[in-house]
């Protein structure tokens, strides 16, 4: 199909700013009489608190005042909160805020406050605690329970308790040993299938067992935030990935009528999942204004952001594959024990759903436990299960495929999810999936067939590794509004409320709208990162959904003020809508298009026929805040306002294939990339630039993912020892190629107007794999079952010297 | 614990002459910082893991910087940023181990503003110690990371004596195998100590690196003409690439006629507090080929004797490898 602005390279207007500097933060903004708070954290790892002196903090010169636990509503375990006082669970978390005229008074009064702690047991090995007898990091458990509970009030989390499993020294000592702890007990479990009848059909199996280290989201923009009160409304400058999905909850968090909060975010250096929804802290800045009766800056240092900032849960498994002499994936049986931190949920369940798409097996069986420790809290991270999935899975699958003497690539393409294909325990179908031609497309690109059959020993010291990997995330949702405004001068205002969470996805999406409308971009405002700029209700951003979920919005607004326009053009010249046709900007009759009007005059038209045109009536079924920004743009222009009621059916895959090619040093551990090619398979390309640099930012976190990112912390007394970006190691520019070669399907999914699929998950965890599965390969097959592979590893493996890993565990090198 | 990263208040001196500069370090004494380029100093002050009462800025000091050619060598100027040593011409033609390891040394950024003087006295990077924990080497009475539940894959695997942290310094090593004279302004005058002897290891001092007291500010760097131009291996074995501190390095400096090694001086960085030689290496290769025979005959001298922690028994095999390197004259 051929478009006019879809497949097409444009620059998002807020490029300039990222590229000089001009792009303002939530840390930029100031407002006079603000104060600066910042926050006391915990020392110890587990406990309550006991008493706060901070007599001497508060008669300070400069100091204005104090917050803590008793000023916010109360929150019960597992909710994160905002601050801690009766439960303490990891170092780092805050205790109290004090605000006051300069960010070092504030430091110099956080010195002069004193608590009291009263300590309890801590843990930070999720195997350590879920053992019998071993320390639980609540006081009344260790894991995750769901109940039917409401969320208390100013509080995100509801339906949860801490509960408590506990397995045998056995089963732990098993599960450590890479076995199946036979008999214990999990928190959740599915299957599907006939999984014991499908393991008899299969001629190679094989049982591992495997560990991934949680990552911190380090995001380079801190949890910093600023909010002021004026005439009883709430303006709140954040950084959060989503913006007006938002909403509703971060005015929940502060007890106030959704209507008397404006939430201003135009720029977020980084989410990564983490900020999806509004964190605890948020709630201290809103309601430390209102007590003080003054804007505040919560200022949250780096160190901080690590501390509150989430990260990847670790998780620990066993796994058992059966192939059949087909090469079809016949049955796996997956035991995932997760580290959910003090908080959050670990990522089991979407772990193994990438085990169930990416590789169809015929039966299958979940079995998982998300143990909490006393770290920091877990939360959803870039493909949160499916990518650490993703980077142990493929050197597994690539042993299984040797055993039964089939080619990996070949292997993957037997086994791929196509059109029919099916994902998770319910085995729901798919909205698409060209994955197959995607796999042939890659391995086209990579020249699989020349590079398999190059010798692996390239010198003395170097030997060539080449290895295959797969991504995969859901990538749709629908239910969103769209909204757009044309100005009597015939500027397009295309209104969005998704966040710009650095993706330029909050551009691209509004090309949809301008594509329906053929219209020129130049022509175009994009109007976002503003609620007062009157902003509609739209999705969340997460699951890479943001590209098939808004297209389908800005589309349908599209498609409403179009028709508005006809029946603008009908009043004036007669006929039906169906008459009608538009061009040029125009609205005109088809059979005579000297009979039509402007874009801008039709909305000079909708001012004075008023009614839905103008935006004095709107649809019943979108979302109040849409509603209120309707409102706010009464008689302004023509408004083109709709909700997202489109046809949606099963998940919306998206989903990408990577090879690499390394050459690895045998004596350093050290390692080159010599080749990256990746495919994605998501769907239309909306914007060339945009995808590649999706792939390439996500290929450079799956390196990062594979071979250097850390989550450490000391079992003696509970201690993270990485709370800096260089301890925790992302990769540079010198540990990446300076070319990736990446390419996208371009083949549309049906349930999108203009064929979209998101695509960032699976940037990350294609690149993760397959350089695990390059690493395995280069190594004579040896697999490490673990993530990150790091340089000791592989001296050690070379060397023999029986020193790599030990144990294996999440949270440790 | 509160998380800091503002400044705090503190004096600021900005002398232009060393002597001034040495009136003020002795007025404060212990509770005086020296700063250069600064890349050790301002994550201490912010974090509150160490404090002073005044800030001695020696950027002003025109006579601590340049690179001169002196009659025995060079002389670089304590203030010379490890950019410009990277960049040299001299350096590069004569002294290439040691351009060689300034190029790798973190990131251009921080090349662009870290001193020589700063690299060799930066303190260690044990992550218990920068977090203010009250270790040895803190004045405290124990070590974190020598436990059998330490996070300790960084460490020493060498003369460990209370403290396992090991010397962060990538020029360090180079200047050692380069027999590099240190140049330290006092109040008593001025004396010049050994690159060899200006690193001190917890056995003699737990809560320094280097021969520096309060008062001493070290100068220049002066590199004898003895190694110039003689063959030089350089290998810094980091996680990254870039903006990492080294898991081993190896610096060697070898005097070779004829294909056959007549001295050398093969120094190894990370394995403990301070740059070790490997003086059985060197004894060991003293009239042998540069070749491949000779690096295989050396087997794992270089790791013998070491005592790995938990975490970092990669160190030894990966030492003997790069010592291996060295000797055989390429990757």
């Amino acid at each position: 199909m051929t478009y006019m602005h879809i497949g097409k390279d444009f620059t998002p207007p807020d490029v300039e700013g990222k590229v000089t500097g001009a792009a303002r933060y939530a840390e930029d903004f100031k407002k006079d009489g603000m104060v600066f708070a910042r926050m006391l954290t915990s020392p110890i790892p587990a406990g309550r608190v006991v008493n706060i002196d901070a007599s001497a903090a508060l008669a300070m010169p400069g100091v204005v005042g104090i917050f803590t636990a008793d000023d916010l509503p109360p929150s019960a375990p597992p909710a994160n909160p905002a601050l801690a006082k009766e439960y303490v669970t990891y170092i780092g978390q805050p205790i109290l805020a004090v605000a006051a005229e300069s960010d070092l008074i504030a430091e110099e009064a956080l010195a002069k406050i004193v608590v009291e702690y009263q300590r309890r047991p801590f843990v930070v090995d999720p195997l350590d605690t879920l053992t019998e007898g071993g320390p639980d990091p609540y006081p009344m458990g260790n894991t995750l329970i769901r109940n039917s509970g409401e969320a208390a009030a100013g509080t995100t989390a509801s339906g949860t308790d801490v509960g408590r499993i506990k397995w045998s020294i056995d089963q732990v000592t098993a599960f450590r040993n890479g076995r199946e702890p036979t008999g214990a007990e999990f928190g959740s479990e599915w299957e599907y299938g006939d999984v014991a009848a499908r393991f008899a059909e299969c001629t190679t199996v094989i049982e591992e067992p495997f560990v991934t280290i949680g990552q911190p989201h380090h995001s380079l923009e801190s949890r910093t935030s600023m909010a002021y009160w004026e005439n009883g409304k709430c303006y709140f400058h954040g950084s959060l990935q989503s913006h007006t999905v938002g909403h509703d909850v971060l005015a929940g968090m502060l007890e106030i009528d959704p209507a008397n909060l404006v939430f201003i975010n135009e720029n977020t250096g980084g989410g990564f999942g983490s900020k999806i929804f509004p964190y605890p802290n948020m709630a201290i800045t809103g309601r430390f204004a209102r007590q003080l009766n003054r804007p505040v800056q919560l200022r949250i240092t780096r160190a901080e952001e690590f501390f509150i900032g989430s990260a990847r849960s670790g998780m620990q498994g066993w796994i058992k594959i059966g192939l059949k002499d087909t090469g079809r994936v016949g049955a796996v049986d997956v035991i995932i024990v997760n580290d959910a931190g003090s908080g959050g949920g670990g990522s089991g369940g979407s772990s193994a759903e990438h085990i169930s798409i990416m590789f169809q097996p015929e039966a299958m069986r979940f079995r998982g436990v998300s143990m909490y420790t006393n770290t920091t809290p877990r939360g959803a991270q870039r493909g949160p299960g499916q990518n650490e999935m993703a980077a142990v899975l493929a050197p597994m699958m690539d042993k299984a495929a040797n055993m039964a003497g089939i080619d990996r690539v070949a292997f993957r393409r037997i086994n791929a999810p196509r059109a029919d294909g099916k994902i998770g325990e319910r085995q729901g179908g798919l909205s698409s999936s060209y994955m197959p031609e995607s796999i042939d497309k890659a391995a086209q690109m990579f020249n699989w067939e020349e590079k398999i059959a190059k010798p692996r020993q390239i010198s003395a010291t170097k030997v060539r590794g080449i290895g295959v990997g797969q991504g995969f995330h859901t990538a749709g949702s629908n239910g969103y509004d769209g909204l757009i405004r044309i100005a009597p001068d015939g500027t397009i205002y295309l209104h969005t409320g998704v966040g710009n969470l650095g993706t330029y996805s909050y551009a691209g999406i509004t090309r949809a709208a301008a594509e329906a409308l053929q219209c020129n971009w130049d022509n175009c405002v994009i109007v976002h990162g503003n609620e007062a700029l009157n902003l509609p209700h739209s999705t969340y951003q997460g699951g890479s959904n943001t590209m098939f979920t808004e297209t389908r919005s800005s589309h349908v607004a599209a498609l409403d003020i179009i028709e508005k326009m006809k029946e603008i053009a009908m009043a004036e010249f007669g006929g039906t809508i169906d008459d009608y046709s538009i061009g040029g900007e125009r609205v005109f009759l088809t059979s005579d298009s000297s009979k039509g009007m402007s874009y801008g005059e039709a909305a000079q038209k909708a001012i004075e026929m008023g009614g839905k045109y103008s935006g004095m009536e709107y649809p019943d079924n979108i979302h109040r805040t849409t509603q209120r920004s309707v409102q706010a743009m009464q008689g302004t222009g023509l408004i083109g306002v709709a909700k997202d009621t489109l046809p949606r059916e099963g998940a919306v895959p998206g989903m990408a294939i990577a090879f690499v090619e390394i050459e690895l040093d045998t004596e350093t551990g050290k390692f080159d990339i010599t080749d990256y090619s990746a495919v994605a398979e998501c769907g239309t390309v909306v914007h060339p630039q945009g995808l590649s640099q999706a792939m390439n930012g996500g290929g450079v976190w799956g390196f990062g993912m594979a071979a250097y990112e850390r989550h450490v912390y000391d079992p003696q007394n509970g201690l993270p020892a990485n709370v800096g970006l260089y301890q925790s190691k992302p990769p540079t520019y010198l540990d990446v190629p300076v070319t990736m070669n990446t390419a996208g399907m371009d083949l549309p999914d049906p349930q999108s107007p203009v064929g979209a699929k998101g695509i960032g998950e699976p940037a990350q965890g294609c690149a993760v794999a397959a350089l695990m599965s390059a690493f395995t390969d280069a190594l004579d097959g040896h697999l490490f079952n673990r993530t990150p592979v790091t340089a000791d590893m592989i001296v050690n493996h070379i060397a023999q010297n029986g020193h790599n890993t030990g144990n294996l565990k999440t949270n440790t090198f | 614990m509160s998380s800091h990263d503002v400044m705090p208040e503190m004096s600021l001196y900005q002398p232009v002459r060393v002597e001034d500069a040495i009136g003020i370090a002795n007025q404060f004494a212990d509770r005086g910082w020296l700063v250069g380029g600064g890349q050790d100093t301002y994550g201490w002050l912010k974090d509150r893991a160490k404090s002073a009462d005044a800030l001695i800025d020696l950027k002003g000091i025109e006579s601590m910087r340049g690179i001169t050619e002196t009659a025995d060598g060079i002389e670089i100027g304590a203030l010379v940023t490890l950019t410009e040593i990277a960049n040299n011409p001299l350096i590069k033609e004569r002294y290439a181990l040691l351009s060689q390891a300034a190029v790798k040394v973190a990131s251009p950024q921080i090349r662009n503003v870290g001193t020589i003087a700063g690299n060799v006295s930066q303190d260690v990077r044990c992550w218990y110690y920068r977090r203010g924990l009250n270790c040895y080497r803190a004045g405290g009475n124990l070590c974190y990371a020598d436990t059998p539940e330490g996070m300790n894959r960084e460490h020493a695997i060498f003369n460990a004596s209370r403290c396992v942290a090991v010397t962060p310094s990538d020029t360090g090593p180079a200047l050692v195998a380069l027999e590099a004279q240190m140049v330290i302004d006092s109040a008593s005058g001025q004396r010049v100590v050994s690159a060899e002897d200006f690193f001190v290891g917890p056995n003699v001092d737990i809560t320094h690196t280097t021969v520096l007291a309060p008062g001493d500010i070290l100068t220049a760097v002066r590199i004898p003409a003895k190694w110039a131009n003689a063959q030089f291996f350089f290998e810094k074995v980091a996680d990254r690439n870039a903006w990492d501190f080294a898991l081993v390095s190896l610096s060697a400096a070898m005097r070779v006629n004829n294909g056959v090694i007549e001295e050398s001086r093969i120094v190894a960085g990370a394995v403990q507090a301070t740059p070790r030689r490997l003086t059985s290496v060197e004894q060991a290769v003293r009239g042998k080929a540069r070749d491949e025979a000779t690096a295989n005959s050396v087997g794992n001298l270089a790791s013998r004797d070491a005592n790995p922690l938990n975490y970092n028994h990669f160190k030894m095999p990966l030492m003997d490898n790069l010592v291996k390197r060295a000797l055989r004259g390429q990757a």
